[in-house]
């Protein structure tokens, strides 16, 4: 199924212009250098797959885009300029969207909920106006809804609009993480192991949302992803990391014939 | 009501019913679809521009008079445009199965020839794409949803929206080319081409002609005084002749709203925010309620049980009657609106079933249970037999005269024959007009005096005059002994039974008589949940020593039940088994209607057939089996034959000597 895809998509949304660029970033913890002195782009329309093995530093990596690790040293350029260090929630309003390796949603609430707090970043009118519910926040609402429920069809999630996300899957979990990151309209999209724990079809079915946002949206997406068959099918291009270094970055074929990257996947006496 | 009181004459197609229904109720709702998560309808005199926005289009695509142009996928209203818009230029709509596999639909696409295909998104572009090598024929390929669909080589391959907006844009030039082929449409035109899913064999092309379609519509519509504000919700599939004559023949007849469900899923839930006044669906629908609804209770706290129980015992004695219209006592009225109050019509509510007037069921026989609890209820649920050689009526029940063994009297203008092998025969202005180039199997079923075999055995009830359906004429045989044999009575006396999902008999030219038996997952499952059997799989619950017993239990029963009949005594399971897959379509066992398909399955599971008349107490085997994405893969199991008690049987014994 994803073999017949991805001809049709290569080059196409794909441009040249670097949507986000990190230039010599490194991270430390106290001694532990988590990312030495990695640089690499993430272009406008692409997927770019982050991948290496376990402790190599992928998930500090996207962290760091997301704002929540400020890098030790390097910096980021974003849309053409730097950026400053930032919190998280500055870097969501900036147009960054991301879904987390351990589900992290309201489990308690329903589908509709979850994803409508995706929209929180659009959300202008103030408290006394929503508490009152006067025009201004009620015109926010239903045009918010509008764009919600756009996302729900695209990701044929509403049979289970109204299900509190506690009763659902695992899979379906993901699925609406994914809502709801899609609700803010990124530019661009992080997603952390989003096939972790997926059965086959579950994983096909997950591969064909991230290529048709992609594809639809032309969002930019960076994903983290340990199944090799999932990133050599999505991506553009993909960086490699281990023991917090950069070993290997280009096009899924480049990737895979590349001395360093077989070494580190494969083990070699040092 | 000018138009109406000149009857069928003045409106000779399903684009002349629209120009009506635009003029007349041009406000009144026709369709509503859910998309994203609102109710969006259109009007009447909506639902023509946009049928004739598409009409335009299509002409400009170069649309010919008799081209067939085929319709794939889900009950959508831009589906259902498209058929009309189709018709409109004196072309033939081909709706067919959205869950077909690319070569059934390569057959299909390649009998009819069909230049243009309307396709609903993605997954049904793939299909066609993969066969379209073999269809030379094929132009232009039209798709709803454009999804996945952008970097598609669009050479071939068209938006509806755009062929729409072209449409628009040459109204000018086009629209009187448009109305000539609109005024040209008579009653001898075709109206719609459906392919019928055949429990044998490949299958036939039934066209249907305006008359055939329109007179049925309206004499349908008369019988149940259907109007212009009944709600219908539109899930069985388009290529059905049900959802034809429906949602296209009497909803454009009387004008009224077509609704169609968000999405499969959702169906339920859209159901109920509907709450149709009429309302059909097969027996399997009703069960599956059923069993939801009496394993929740199970669930329930113990005064909601009771009261329910309560209920349901007063409901079951009184409903039908108030239902027939024969006398009640007042007290009892009183309890049955209590129970109305508390009971029956939160329930219905729930099941979306509130506000239905007139229900049908068709398909398969209904188990009695299951149909009496809906009819306790207060909904007049009520039965049809049909086919689509008769664009579906050929008899039908009466209000009042409602009862779960029959199919009722002659639908008006329909004649009924009983032929000398018992085979039912009928004439009517539904007739279908031929299977398309293959004027053999229309000679076959339709003589000369236009009297069409339905392939069905059964009689008359003398006292009510109503048919009643014994099996299908050619699965009626004879044991070795000459005893009577009729598979699907037997069947259906075990699919009654919850835990039994299907049933297949085998018997004919035997001694005696064996069965294979799928188990029902959603109530099997239940009732192991409840009794702390741990299962992994269909398999694995399928072959649990008590799901063998409990089964056992019920086929004892039925066969008390069936030494009862003196007819088809001989016709008592000896042995049996529980097959360790469900019987599906995508492995041919079952048509896309859910029909067995007994020949397929008896030369499939030979080795299994072979051990039931065996001596073994089991057997293993191994079954190739398709995925839902097209692959194959097998399974192994070993089986457990059991025996089953039977009645002895002397007395049919000595009426056949």
């Amino acid at each position: 199924m994803l073999d017949d895809t991805k001809p049709a998509s290569a080059g196409q949304t794909v441009t040249d212009i670097a949507l986000m660029e990190l230039q010599n970033i490194t991270l430390r913890f106290g001694g532990v250098v988590a990312i030495n002195d990695i640089s690499f782009d993430i272009r406008q329309g692409e997927v770019r797959a982050i991948i290496g093995p376990n402790g190599a530093g992928k998930s500090s990596m996207l962290n760091i885009i997301s704002g929540f690790y400020t890098p030790s040293e390097g910096q980021i350029l974003y849309k053409g300029a730097p950026r400053p260090a930032m919190r998280p929630y500055e870097v969501a309003r900036t147009g960054v969207a991301r879904t987390f390796q351990n589900i992290a949603l309201f489990e308690g609430m329903t589908v509709l909920d979850n994803v409508m707090t995706g929209r929180l970043t659009h959300m202008n009118a103030g408290i006394f106006s929503q508490a009152l519910w006067l025009g201004k926040a009620r015109n926010e609402e239903i045009a918010n809804r509008e764009i919600v429920e756009k996302v729900i069809d695209f990701l044929e999630i509403q049979n289970i609009r109204k299900t509190p996300v506690g009763r659902l899957s695992y899979g379906l979990k993901k699925r609406v993480e994914l809502a709801r990151a899609l609700a803010a309209e990124p530019s661009i999209l992080l997603l952390d192991e989003p096939m972790a724990g997926m059965n086959v079809e579950e994983k096909e079915d997950m591969s064909r949302f991230i290529l048709d946002v992609n594809d639809e949206f032309g969002t930019t997406i960076a994903l983290i992803e340990h199944d090799m068959g999932v990133v050599m099918d999505l991506s553009d291009r993909v960086v490699v990391m281990d023991y917090g270094k950069k070993i290997g970055d280009g096009t899924p074929d480049e990737v895979r014939n590349n001395q360093d990257v077989i070494d580190a996947y494969l083990g070699v006496a040092h | 009501m000018a138009y109406m009181s000149e009857g069928a004459e003045g409106l000779r197609s399903i684009p002349a019913l629209l120009r009506r229904n635009a003029e007349q109720h041009g406000a009144a709702p026709a369709y509503r679809e859910k998309e994203y998560g609102i109710w969006q309808s259109w009007s009447w005199a909506e639902t023509e521009e946009q049928i004739e926005a598409l009409a335009l289009g299509l002409l400009d695509l170069g649309v010919a008079s008799g081209d067939f142009v085929a319709v794939i996928g889900r009950n959508r209203p831009c589906l259902y445009w498209s058929m009309v818009a189709v018709q409109m230029l004196g072309a033939v709509p081909v709706p067919l199965y959205q869950d077909a596999s690319a070569e059934e639909m390569e057959y299909v696409l390649i009998h009819c020839g069909a230049r243009f295909v309307i396709v609903a998104d993605q997954e049904q572009v793939d299909k066609v794409i993969d066969v379209q090598a073999a269809l030379p024929q094929l132009e232009e390929m039209i798709y709803l949803d454009p999804r996945g669909l952008r970097k598609y080589d669009h050479a071939h391959l068209r938006a509806y929206r755009d062929v729409q907006e072209a449409g628009r844009q040459r109204r000018g030039d086009l629209g009187a080319e448009l109305a000539r082929r609109r005024a040209r449409l008579g009653y001898d035109h075709t109206c719609v081409m459906l392919y019928t899913s055949g429990t044998t064999g490949k299958p036939k092309g039934v066209v249907l002609s305006n008359r055939n379609i329109i007179e049925t519509a309206k004499a349908s519509s008369e019988f149940d005084r259907l109007k212009v504000g009944e709600e219908v919700l539109a899930y069985l599939p388009m290529a059905w002749v049900g959802d034809f004559i429906f949602s296209i023949g009497q909803a454009y007849w009387a004008g009224f709203c077509v609704n169609c469900p968000e999405s499969p899923e959702t169906m339920m839930t859209d159901l109920r925010e509907i709450a149709p006044s009429y309302y059909f669906a097969p027996p399997r629908v009703f069960e599956t309620q059923l069993t939801s609804i009496m394993i929740r209770m199970e669930d329930a706290s113990a005064l909601k049980q009771r009261l329910f129980h309560h209920f349901m015992a007063v409901a079951r004695r009184v409903g039908p009657r108030i239902l027939d219209g024969k006398p009640v006592s007042f007290l009892d009225r009183l309890h049955y609106g209590l129970g109305e109050l508390l009971v029956y019509g939160p329930l219905k509510n729930t099941l979306g079933l509130s506000r239905v007037r007139v229900g049908y069921t068709a398909g398969e026989a209904i188990g009695p249970e299951i149909f009496d609890f809906y009819r306790a209820l207060g909904i007049n649920l009520k039965q049809l037999y049909g086919q689509t050689e008769a664009s579906v009526f050929i008899t039908q029940q009466p209000d009042g005269e409602v009862r779960s063994d029959t199919v009722g009297v002659p639908s008006p203008g329909v004649e009924i024959r009983i032929a000398e092998s018992g085979e039912v025969f009928y004439r009517s202005p539904g007739v279908f007009v031929e299977y398309y180039k293959n004027a053999q199997s229309t000679r076959d079923t339709k003589d000369s005096e236009g009297w069409v075999a339905t392939g069905d055995a059964g009689f008359i009830e003398e006292a009510s005059g109503h048919l009643r359906i014994i099996d299908r004429a050619k699965d009626v045989g004879a044991m070795a002994d000459g005893a009577l044999f009729a598979p699907k009575y037997v069947e259906n006396k075990l699919k009654f039974y919850p835990n039994i999902l299907e049933a297949v008999v085998f018997g004919a030219g035997r001694e005696k008589c064996c069965a294979f038996i799928n188990i029902d997952l959603t109530a099997v499952g239940n009732w192991a949940e409840r009794n702390n059997i741990a299962y992994a799989s269909y398999q694995e619950l399928a072959g649990h020593k008590r799901v063998l017993e409990m089964i056992q239990g019920h086929v004892e029963e039925v066969n008390a039940s069936v030494a009862q009949d003196d007819m088809l005594s001989g016709c008592q399971v000896h042995r049996f088994l529980i097959l360790h897959k469900e019987l599906d379509a995508d492995d041919g066992e079952l048509t896309r209607t859910r029909k067995v398909r007994r020949k397929i399955i008896g030369e499939k599971f030979q080795d299994l057939i072979a051990a039931l008349y065996g001596e073994e107490g089991s057997v293993y085997t191994e079954t190739e089996v398709t995925y839902e994405d097209g692959r194959k893969g097998r399974i192994t199991a070993t089986l457990e034959i059991k025996d089953a008690k039977v009645v002895p049987v002397t007395a049919a014994r000595m009426a056949a000597e």
